[in-house]
């Protein structure tokens, strides 16, 4: 597990190589020590973690900003509300 | 590159399709008979196909409500359930249902817990570990290997089990909602009252009330009242929330994730033609039980002592994997059929003649033909750390579907659906389980976050 800062308020959760719950568990644990409107950006290649992600911030009201993937890996960037 | 690799992707998705036509074929021409372990593979195709486009892991039904507070999956398994249920109240009463109840007891709720506890450390399910083996999941390979051999150890070591299962098990009430109620030689009606109303949707509805007044009810009132704020004239007002909201609100947690809640509803489709298909075939081939036919064709060493092997005429993980294991370790000269589950119950087939294996092995062909369709297979070999979780949770897995009879689809989603109130003890179980496997988690990985600093980089192995 990888975090790191990619310039002021973007930052990189990399979580690749984990399964449930730890993809959904680090993003919300990571989320909540950004602060409004900061940009997260998580990578993680286990695809049952997509749909976990994306209703965590359906609730918490983060906007998923962009989704991409690449030959298995999921490339999801998050604003902070 | 990209388009190669696509190419490559299609090409292996394709071949596993074709690869289980031939030796679907290959089988045909051996002995017709074995048409029936092959309907077994199929529909485990058709299981792989949806679980894994799904996202549909039943351990993510309590985990992500626990962990995260998201409903998703608590609410795609309780459709894929209600649906179910109502399919197996027509069958039952068309006398085409293979479902049977298990003992009522409270080694259901032990066997859960234990269950639940292990299928959070695993990263899944009994059936999840399955369809994430065929996305590439390592630490599910590894979580299945324990699955199958915890199993196989935990029936046959000291014969305790077996004081277990007469001692307690065996003694206790088997029976379905219908037949408490009613008796027997029902009508579509009273299946449909007893078994699936009552049994199956009441409690299903019950739960999901709880799930959105107390989880998905936060984030969906406030987007409501941000759009009632935003309807509002510019002079102001206040913002109410009626029953009606409520309802609204509701429906929006029902259909949130629309992919897991399709998948719910198919699976509930799919495992109803399946328990039809299965009886069907038996009637056809004049079986009860694929022990029969094995013997009729020689192969009497692989049956138990009443000349079964475990058939179970719907979906059903566990069992298989535990014969996997014991016929591994019988490989290795041990006495595997010196106790009742394997001995007298269930047999040790070989496994090309086990008919839920082959159940099992197609959900892995489906999860990976569809995954690899869908550019999400990738081999991902487990970490030190997920090697240890994979490991334990598949045995607490194993070792708490053998003492509940039955993993989180033969212990529970069969058994509710079927109108056998045991089922929901192996579910609640299987939630303090899941809720202690969280709590743990939490701590783990917020140990694993304290040094998070984001101006700099960090790194945890």
């Amino acid at each position: 597990m990888k975090v790191k800062k990619l310039e002021d308020g973007v930052y990189q959760l990399d979580v690749k190589g984990y399964v449930c719950p730890h993809p959904q568990l680090y993003t919300m644990k990571t989320l909540q020590k950004l602060k409004s409107g900061d940009i997260l950006e998580v990578l993680f290649d286990n695809p049952s973690s997509e749909e976990s992600i994306t209703a965590l911030c359906d609730k918490e009201g983060h906007e998923i900003i962009e989704r991409r993937s690449d030959g298995g890996t999921f490339i999801y960037r998050i604003k902070k509300a | 590159m990209a388009d190669d690799a696509d190419r490559r992707r299609k090409f292996w998705a394709f071949s596993v399709v074709g690869i289980m036509l031939i030796i679907s074929l290959w089988y045909y021409r051996v002995n017709p008979i074995y048409m029936y372990i092959i309907a077994y593979a199929w529909f485990g195709f058709a299981y792989g196909i949806l679980l894994q486009w799904g996202r549909f892991c039943f351990a993510s039904a309590w985990r992500d409500l626990f962990a995260i507070g998201v409903t998703r999956m608590f609410v795609g398994i309780m459709v894929a359930m209600a649906v179910f249920s109502v399919i197996m109240a027509v069958l039952a009463a068309n006398q085409l249902s293979t479902f049977h109840p298990g003992p009522l007891g409270v080694h259901e709720l032990i066997g859960g817990l234990i269950f639940g506890l292990g299928m959070v450390l695993a990263g899944g399910c009994a059936s999840g570990t399955l369809y994430k083996t065929g996305e590439g999941n390592g630490t599910s390979m590894l979580a299945l290997v324990a699955i199958s051999f915890s199993q196989a150890i935990f029936v046959d070591a000291q014969g305790w089990f077996d004081k277990l299962l007469r001692g307690y098990i065996f003694p206790q009430p088997k029976f379905t909602l219908a037949d408490k109620f009613f008796g027997k030689g029902l009508s579509l009606g009273e299946y449909f009252i007893a078994n699936s109303i009552i049994n199956t949707i009441i409690p299903t509805l019950i739960f999901l009330s709880l799930a959105y007044w107390f989880v998905a009810r936060k984030g969906i009132v406030r987007r409501i009242i941000e759009k009632k704020a935003a309807a509002l004239p510019a002079d102001g007002g206040d913002v109410k929330l009626g029953f009606k909201d409520e309802l609204y609100g509701f429906w929006q947690m029902i259909t949130a994730s629309k992919r897991t809640t399709i998948a719910g509803v198919l699976i509930g489709i799919i495992a109803g033609i399946h328990v039809m298909a299965m009886q069907s075939l038996r009637d056809k081939f004049g079986i009860e039980n694929f022990g029969q036919a094995l013997v009729k064709l020689g192969f009497v060493e692989e049956v138990s002592r009443r000349g079964t092997v475990f058939d179970p005429g719907y979906w059903y993980i566990t069992t298989q994997e535990a014969q996997v294991g014991a016929w591994v370790l019988q490989k290795f000269g041990l006495n595997m059929k010196d106790n009742i589950y394997f001995g007298v119950m269930n047999g040790i087939p070989e496994p090309w003649h086990n008919p839920a294996l082959l159940m099992s092995i197609g959900i892995i062909l489906g999860a990976a033909a569809i995954a690899l369709l869908n550019k999400e297979f990738k081999f991902k070999a487990p970490t030190k750390e997920l090697a240890v979780w994979g490991l334990l949770g598949g045995t607490l897995m194993g070792i708490g579907a053998r003492v509940a009879l039955g993993c989180n689809i033969g212990a529970f989603y069969i058994r509710v659906a079927g109108g056998d109130p045991g089922g929901w003890l192996f579910f609640l179980g299987m939630g303090g389980g899941a809720l202690a496997s969280v709590k743990f988690l939490n701590w783990w990985t917020e140990r694993q976050l304290k040094e998070e600093d984001f101006d700099i980089d960090i790194e945890i192995e």
